[in-house]
């Protein structure tokens, strides 16, 4: 499989600090920065270089302020693009 | 310019190249939640549950023609976050103010959106009818054991023995009677099309949860009448948890009492 | 040429709802009223999409009134005075969210279970607002089968000129009478242009919301303020009332609804035995007409407020009157209906104390 590459970006001052993305990261690569927003809060900060774009965090984020960005590596020719993950999980009714 | 620069270099590890640009983008806040903050405490299960339903209301391409209802509770700011026409009830009657909508706006998409005090305490009597009706609406039914907004109060569904403000030495069946299984209460009658127990405590549940919703508002396009769709949730404020913490309670504690799963699935689809 | 028909004061109120371009009609079986519920059941399939629906409570059925108003449907209920206790919650929601309805009180014997008898014990509850909070209700007296129907029209004009809920606060003897009446043509539905409600969020404009929740109190006040003045607004504008020979007045007579027409047959004996009676009906309960009455309490010698209750509509009289002329009150309660005689015995005993004897 070529090598994926993510990235996340985070609204860091509507985030509340809940840590529930994670403990929903398979790659364990975030954690509450030290620091604090607007509002007080330690907000979450990516602090390693795993992460694979699998979306979890963004998913499990109450206030859904996680942007997940995804690449997957040259080295394959262009497989699919992915445009919205959330497109491909429309399922049909017969 | 990327989209991430103001951020301190320093925080975030830089990569060689940086993947968050445009065509990398695979996972966006949907533009049927307006950008308000939401109200709810960290970590809080309403979020999700917003956050899933207009996404489902996106992807569908029914913003312009879907009407929520949003009763007393915690949710009852829901109008501030669905960026959709949305009317505001009292405690306890949204499935009939639902009803009242659907009734004279039939090609419209309509749901209401309840906590468990809203739904199985004062307004049972009308859950249960409307659901009999077989109104062609999606109920999404919050089930956090707790009245959150007035802060902690015991619930219809808080579980036997559970503290809370008004069992606070636990709840006590002999004196306060049982949790009540709503959804199962009500998945026997003719009305109930669908009717399925999901949870948003981690990533795997909240896309099924999102698939039962989309299902649901499938059904309700094709006029199948009243879809149920249950969310087990979390209450870390009035739980006196950590959101982290209030997930296991809901996976140790609510599950076995609330297991999750479908509970009456349309014939011809099985 | 107008239909004329003989009907029953709560099928004419039905027919007519029909006709006024009611949307839908949400309802719940209670005596003196159930013949409403039963009309559009019957005839609406036969000739119209309009929905009809028996609710489980009074309570749903005017929470299905706040949806589908709130929809920008017209949307009415009916019931009688218990159902309309039950309803108090939600009317004033109704009223803070500003959604044009009609509900209908066919008012019986109270309190509590009390008697299917017509009575007029819920005009407080009608006029100062049963539920909580600061609001009103445009609330209309038919005093005929005639007006059960045109009160139906008026009230829909009055909800949606104003949106604010009207009530028609009608009484068992004119819900159940029957009596000629004429009958106005087939409106359309949708008449009135309903930006504000919830119809789904076209893509060119804002989402629309229905609420009463203003958690700032700065808000809940200027939602207040605002009420208020649309308040002052149908009290200068909508006062509707009926007089009878109030020109060489001697004595008046103030009654709405059932009393009204009792105190007709009043002015007759007395203006037989020479005294000048007159009477004044209201037919906005409110707005009151405060203006008439004190314009005419200046030139009466007596005023003799009848109603079908302990007395309540006569403490808007004396508020109109400000002790510019006598005023008194006859009347019977539990659903027992004073004959014409008997009021005038009063009205004797109390202003002419042997007098014309």
């Amino acid at each position: 499989m070529a090598k994926v590459k993510g990235d996340i970006f985070v609204d860091i001052e509507k985030c509340k600090g809940c840590e529930l993305c994670l403990v929903a990261c398979p790659q364990d690569s975030l954690a509450l920065s030290d620091k604090i927003n607007k509002k007080g809060y330690h907000y979450m900060v990516r602090i390693k270089d795993n992460c694979t774009g699998c979306i979890n965090c963004a998913l499990v984020c109450p206030e859904g302020i996680i942007k997940v960005y995804r690449k997957v590596g040259k080295k394959k020719e262009h497989v699919a693009t992915v445009s919205n993950v959330t497109k491909d999980m429309t399922m049909e009714v017969n | 310019m990327s989209e991430n620069t103001q951020l301190e270099i320093e925080e975030q590890n830089f990569l060689e190249e940086d993947i968050c640009v445009k065509e990398n983008l695979v996972f966006d806040r949907t533009q049927a939640l307006t950008d308000v903050e939401m109200h709810y405490c960290p970590g809080c299960g309403h979020g999700v549950a917003h956050r899933i339903i207009m996404e489902v209301v996106d992807e569908m391409g029914i913003q312009d023609k879907t009407i929520g209802v949003a009763p007393v509770g915690c949710s009852v700011f829901a109008y501030n976050y669905m960026n959709i026409d949305m009317q505001e009830a009292a405690h306890g009657r949204a499935s009939a103010v639902a009803t009242g909508i659907k009734r004279v706006l039939p090609d419209k998409f309509v749901f209401s959106y309840q906590g468990d005090g809203d739904l199985a305490a004062i307004g049972t009597g009308e859950t249960v009818h409307t659901v009999n009706r077989g109104e062609n609406i999606l109920i999404v039914f919050i089930n956090n054991a707790v009245y959150g907004m007035t802060s902690g109060q015991m619930a219809p569904t808080t579980l036997e023995g559970m503290v809370t403000t008004t069992s606070p030495y636990g709840r006590d069946p002999k004196i306060m009677g049982y949790p009540l299984k709503i959804a199962d209460l009500i998945a026997p009658l003719p009305g109930a099309y669908y009717v399925t127990r999901q949870a948003v405590n981690n990533a795997g549940n909240v896309r099924k949860a999102k698939k039962a919703i989309q299902k649901s508002f499938e059904y309700q396009k094709l006029n199948k009448g009243l879809c149920f769709v249950e969310i087990v949730s979390n209450c870390p404020s009035n739980w006196k948890m950590t959101p982290v913490e209030s997930n296991k309670f809901v996976e140790e504690k609510l599950f076995p009492f609330y297991p999750l799963g479908d509970i009456k699935v349309p014939k011809e689809i099985k | 040429m107008p239909e004329v028909r003989l009907m029953k004061g709560n099928e004419a109120l039905a027919e007519a709802a029909i006709r006024a371009g009611c949307d839908a009609y949400f309802g719940y079986p209670i005596t003196p009223q159930s013949e409403v519920l039963e009309y559009l059941s019957r005839e609406v399939p036969k000739k119209s999409n309009m929905v009809v629906l028996q609710a489980e409570s009074e309570i749903a059925s005017i929470n299905m009134i706040y949806g589908a108003a709130g929809a920008g449907k017209r949307a009415m209920t009916t019931s009688s005075s218990p159902g309309i206790s039950l309803m108090q919650e939600g009317l004033s929601y109704i009223a803070s969210a500003e959604l044009p309805c009609l509900v209908v009180n066919v008012n019986r014997g109270g309190p509590g279970l009390g008697t299917i008898q017509p009575a007029q014990g819920d005009y407080f509850q009608a006029t100062k607002g049963g539920g909580h909070g600061d609001y009103k209700l445009i609330v209309l007296a038919p005093s005929s089968v005639q007006e059960m129907a045109d009160h139906v029209r008026l009230g829909f004009e009055f909800a949606d000129k104003y949106r604010n809920p009207v009530m028609i606060l009608s009484d068992g003897a004119i819900g159940q009478m029957m009596e000629k009446v004429e009958l106005f043509d087939q409106l359309p539905r949708d008449m009135v242009k309903k930006p504000w409600a919830t119809t789904g969020k076209a893509k060119n404009r804002e989402r629309n919301i229905i609420t009463s929740l203003h958690i700032d109190p700065y808000d809940m006040e200027k939602i207040n303020l605002r009420l208020q003045e649309k308040y002052k607004q149908i009290m200068e504008n909508e006062v509707r009332y009926q007089s009878f020979q109030i020109d060489d007045v001697e004595y008046l007579l103030v009654a709405y609804g059932l009393s009204a027409r009792i105190c007709q047959k009043v002015v007759e004996i007395g203006r037989e035995k020479g005294i000048k009676l007159g009477l004044i009906r209201p037919i906005t309960l409110f707005p009151f007409p405060w203006n008439i009455i004190r314009s005419v309490s200046e030139r009466v010698k007596g005023i003799l407020d009848v109603e079908l209750n302990s007395g309540q509509m006569v403490e808007d009289v004396r508020l109109a009157v400000e002790g510019r002329a006598q005023v008194k009150f006859y009347g019977r309660m539990g659903g027992v209906i004073p004959s014409p005689e008997e009021i005038f015995e009063n009205f004797e005993k109390e202003f002419l104390k042997g007098e014309a004897l």
